[in-house]
This record gives structure tokens, C-alpha cells and sequence, in this order.
């Protein structure tokens, strides 16, 4: 019996001759993150166990994304917990406020994820990074914890769904859409402990940006880890951005043939002929945009680990150069990492949204978990590009939050109401 | 072990933000998270309870962010054991991590609220004082039996480090 891309990094991480869906196995961490909700809580219990050193302080990832630059005085304290523990103990990837970005962009982009990489994360959208074949998974502080005393993990093998995209997608629709309307057909559980393999000729035309995304999103159908194989994109993406090359093994990272997988799901993309937008308060509540066009907004916010990269600026700059945000409506936009934030002034982007009338924020996870930087009060609605809708999530139990891509948000920022982008365009 | 105590139900997909907002976020005290649990959704909540009630849900809880801020919080507010149809996973992983007692069964959509419960553990039963009913619990798999008999991750590690 073959195995799937997931089965073999598994695998390639353990002393284990074989592998199985099922099978409880101690992987080798190439990489362990967390942030300053989840990292402080994780150096208290990896201090509780009286060890004086981590595993391997270049393979510890220290990043203060959620509330920072800090809130509050509290904030401050936890941020301040993750700078003292990474100078404590000489962490490497520690990305202190002007130098950070939201990690599941900025690891990616700073070259430390690689094909064929088991990467564990103290954030549930640890999962973006199988977009460059990498087995990623999100676990809690106590995880965390775990690896950075001992460099392993445990792990259930997760049984693998494959998801198959055919045809030619609709000029309007993005990777976002993609995700968003396969939640929408098996909803928030329907990948519960599983792997999502998303593969087919439209994720092989997709850009990389497209492909974070979608990975990103699929702890939203419940998915242990969303991963695609490695193709010429990935390795473009990889030299861009690392000075290591990929050895033949990580290049040829593939499923086998005969590969077992629990499902496969196919979809012919061109019965998708509108951008989707996921209503309150699930992301698998998805209608098509022109069924929603009577919702009117009262914010926008384009950014986070979902879709705050310098392609989703592109096109939200796009959409909105020479217009203005709706008399009635906050823009708030937030550029992934400082490396997008850059390239976004240098391109112009910056200009064009300052001049419409919206916000360009600093890097921050803000306002996608009710954090800071664009709270909703009762009764108030944002139309979002992050991940999650849940009751009360940006803010205020009574207020909404509406998911889709930086094209139809953008379009409704201009509209003060949900819009299709060809509104505007 | 033998848990005891009132059922408290919820429904499906209940979410880490619902059982504790990111807005408190920024303790890890159990015992101040679990002043809030579930500050947003259901008026009280932390007040209603008796030391010991089981949350009984339905499929999926726990779903959302990693936070493990949210079993946490249920264990803080006196929670002793969360009964669901089924389980998010890094919440499944954190329950077992940080000693939340947490059991899946098919049987707890027949748990009415207030229920009087007795989960004998070892044994795998959950009886419904109230109801007069037994369900059987699958057992959980041998290498979790074994993290939760040592009290959870970090002390399953310490014990790891001091064999090796």
C-alpha cells in the first residue's frame, strides 16, 4: 500500500519503520511556534518541569503578533514573557514589533519553512504552511511546551481527504473562494483529525499567496493540517525566499498512487460563478455574494494570516485606486509583515488606500479575534478577509462578521454593502 | 476516578471564542479564566454553576483557536468533566495535556439539563442517576491512557527526561 505526502513526512520524522492512519507516533519538530496569547502560558509549564534548556534555540519560533504592538498594560506582560524567555535562552526567531509580522506569513516569507518540514504550532492556523508540503499542525501551549523541552511531539496519524479541482476559475474568485466554498460543503467538522490534500489542475495554476490561504482555512473544516504537494511555484517561492537549496527528496515529495484516503472530493470550479462569502456565524455558512447584497457594513478589514499578503493589497489597491471608501464605512488594512508593508508603500498601494479614505495599520492579528485595531460595538457588521465569524468574534456578542475575499471586501468598503467586485470595477 | 455531578448542556460547534473571548486572553490563571468562561454567550454562566457540573455538548467542541485558555477556563470555573459527541482536535489534545477529563460518546445527546451523573472512568460508564440509564464510553487509546494516568504532558515528559 502507498502512502500519502502526509504519511511520508510523518514518517521521514520518526525511527518508525512504518506508518499507518491511526498509528500514535513521537515526531521530530523542525520547527515550534507560538505567539504572546499562547507562548506565555507555554513557558510556564515548560518551566514548571525545572529543565534550563530548550531543544534547539534555532528551531523555536517567539512571535508577538496578537496584541501588539501591546493593547494594554497586560498585553505589555505577555509580550514582555516572550522577550525575556527568548533572551534567556538565546532564541534565534524571536521578532520583536518593527521587525515582526503575523507568523503564519512571516515564517514562510523569512525562508524557514521547507518542503517535507514538520512544523508544530501554538496557533490553531499553524496549518498555512502544507501550502509549501510541509506537515503543519496547530496544538496548545502545553504542546509547546513539550517540544521546546524535548524537540517531539505526539501525534495521531490523521487519515487524508483529497480534494480535487477541476476547470477554469471564474476571473472573481480567489484561493479564499476556494476554501470557503469547500467549508461550505462539508462543514466545520467535516475534516475533523484528517488531512486536507488539495490538489487538481486549478490549485496547480494557483499562486502561492492563493495556496497560503487555502491551507490556512482548513482548521475551519476542522482539518489537522491542509497540505499541497511541491511544484515549480513552491520551488520558485523557496528560492525567492531561502538561500538553502531543496534537496531531490523535498522536491519529489508526492502521494504515492495507490495512497489511501478516507474521501475524495471532487469539484468542477466553474459551477462556482460567484465569489462566496461566509455569513455569521460559521464559516461554512456560505452564500454567494449577489444573494447578500442588501447587507449594509459598517467595517472592512483586509489583512491576517488568511489574507493579508502582498498580492491580496494588490488587488484590494486595485479595486480602490481612484475611488473612495463609503461615507458610512471604516477600511482598516493590514499589511501581513513588515516585508509587505514595505513593498506596499514602494508600490504606490499605500497612497491608494490612504487617499480613499482607509486605514494602513501596523502588522498585527487586531481585529480578526477581537484583539484591538477595530473592535465591533453591538449591532455593527464587518465584512472581513480573516478566517473566523464566530458569535461575537471581532468584538461585541451582538455584532457580525462576514468572511470573503480582499475583492469583495474591497468592493463592499466603496458600496457601504456586501458587493460583487464587478460592481466597482 | 469517579466524576459526579449536574449536566449543564450546550449545543453544537461550540467555539473557543464563546467559551473564553480573546479578551481575556491575557492571564493564565484557571482560576481567572473561569471567572469568564462563556462571558459572552450565556449571561451568568460562571455564577450558575456548582463545583463539579459536567458540561454535556454536541459534536465538535471546543472548535476555533488553539487556546488552551479555554479548557482552562472550564477547569478554573469547577467544571469536572466536558461530555460531547465529539471533539475539535487541539482541544481533544489540550484537555488531555492539561488533565480535563473529556469523554466522547454517541449516548450524551439523551442527557437532559440537570441531570444527576456518575462517570466512573476506569470502568468506562456514564450513569444517569436521573434517567436510571448506563452508557458505555470507548476506552481511549493506550499511549493517552498512559500520558493521563502520569497527570498530563509536562509530567509524562519530566518522567521521559528522567529514564533517559
Amino acid at each position: 500500500m502507498g502512502l500519502t505526502i502526509t504519511e511520508k513526512v510523518l514518517l521521514s520524522h520518526t525511527r518508525d519503520k512504518e506508518i499507518y492512519a491511526g498509528k500514535f507516533i513521537l515526531a521530530d519538530v523542525d520547527l515550534a511556534l507560538g505567539n504572546d496569547i499562547t507562548a506565555p502560558l507555554a513557558i510556564k509549564e515548560f518551566e514548571k518541569i525545572g529543565i534550563n534548556k530548550v531543544f534547539n534555540r534555532n528551531k523555536i519560533a517567539l512571535i508577538p503578533d496578537h496584541f501588539t504592538p501591546a493593547k494594554d498594560l497586560a498585553s505589555a506582560r505577555q509580550a514582555k514573557i516572550l522577550a525575556n524567555f527568548a533572551k534567556k535562552y538565546r532564541i534565534i526567531h524571536y521578532y520583536e514589533v518593527g521587525r515582526m509580522g503575523i507568523e503564519h506569513a512571516l515564517l514562510p516569507e523569512l525562508g524557514l519553512i521547507k518542503p517535507g518540514d514538520l512544523i508544530i504550532g501554538a496557533d490553531s492556523h499553524t496549518c498555512t504552511y502544507g501550502a509549501l508540503g510541509a506537515f503543519a499542525t496547530g496544538v496548545g501551549s502545553t504542546d509547546l511546551a513539550g517540544v521546546m523541552a524535548i524537540g517531539k511531539v505526539w501525534l495521531r496519524v490523521p487519515e487524508s481527504i483529497k480534494f480535487i479541482y477541476y476547470g477554469k476559475l471564474n476571473k472573481w474568485l480567489t484561493g479564499k473562494d476556494i476554501i470557503l466554498y469547500t467549508i461550505g460543503d462539508i462543514g466545520v467538522d467535516g475534516a475533523l483529525y484528517k488531512a486536507m490534500e488539495f490538489t487538481g489542475e486549478v490549485i496547480r495554476n494557483l499562486d502561492m499567496d492563493g495556496r497560503f490561504t487555502i491551507c490556512n482555512m482548513a482548521i475551519e473544516a476542522g482539518g489537522k493540517s491542509g497540505i499541497i504537494e511541491p511544484d515549480s511555484f513552491t520551488l520558485e517561492y523557496i528560492r525567492e525566499h531561502q538561500s538553502t537549496k531543496v534537496s531531490v527528496h523535498q522536491r519529489d515529495l508526492k502521494s504515492d498512487k495507490d495512497a489511501k484516503y478516507t474521501e475524495i472530493r471532487e469539484y468542477d470550479v466553474k459551477n462556482w460563478k460567484e465569489p462566496a462569502v461566509a455569513c455569521p456565524d460559521l464559516p461554512s455558512n456560505i452564500k454567494p455574494v449577489s444573494e447578500l447584497k442588501n447587507i449594509k457594513i459598517h467595517q472592512v478589514v483586509v489583512g491576517s494570516c488568511t489574507n493579508g499578503r502582498i498580492s491580496d493589497l494588490r488587488i484590494s489597491a486595485k479595486i480602490l485606486k481612484g475611488k473612495k471608501v463609503h461615507p458610512e464605512v471604516r477600511m482598516i488594512v493590514i499589511p501581513a509583515t513588515q516585508n509587505i508593508y514595505l513593498q506596499a508603500v514602494k508600490e504606490g498601494l499605500v497612497e491608494i488606500f490612504v487617499k480613499a479614505g482607509a486605514v494602513f495599520s501596523t502588522p498585527s492579528c487586531g481585529p480578526c479575534l477581537g484583539g484591538h485595531l477595530g473592535i465591533l460595538d453591538k449591532g455593527e457588521r464587518c465584512i472581513s478577509t480573516t478566517n473566523r465569524n464566530f458569535k461575537g468574534r471581532m468584538g461585541h456578542p451582538e455584532s457580525e462578521v462576514y468572511l470573503a475575499s480582499p475583492l469583495v471586501a474591497t468592493a463592499s468598503a466603496i458600496k457601504g454593502r456586501i458587493a460583487h467586485p464587478e460592481e466597482v470595477f | 476516578m469517579v466524576i459526579k455531578g449536574k449536566a449543564l448542556i450546550l449545543g453544537d460547534d461550540i467555539n473557543t471564542d464563546l467559551i473564553i473571548p480573546a479578551r481575556f486572553l491575557t492571564t493564565t490563571s484557571p482560576e481567572e479564566l473561569g471567572k469568564n468562561l462563556f462571558a459572552d454567550s450565556v449571561i451568568n454562566f460562571s455564577q450558575k454553576i456548582e463545583k463539579g457540573d459536567i458540561i454535556v455538548a454536541g459534536k465538535n467542541f471546543g472548535c476555533g483557536s488553539s487556546r488552551e485558555h479555554a479548557p482552562l477556563a472550564i477547569k478554573g470555573a469547577g467544571i469536572s468533566c466536558v461530555v460531547a459527541l465529539s471533539f475539535a482536535r487541539i482541544f481533544f489534545r489540550n484537555a488531555i495535556n492539561i488533565g480535563l477529563p473529556i469523554i466522547e460518546s454517541k449516548d450524551a445527546k439523551e442527557i437532559k439539563e440537570g441531570d444527576d451523573l456518575e462517570i466512573d472512568l476506569q470502568e468506562g460508564k456514564v450513569k444517569n442517576l436521573t434517567q436510571n440509564k448506563i452508557y458505555t464510553i470507548q476506552p481511549f487509546p493506550e499511549f493517552l491512557e498512559e500520558l493521563i494516568n502520569q497527570g498530563g504532558l509536562m509530567n509524562w515528559i519530566k518522567n521521559l527526561l528522567l529514564r533517559s
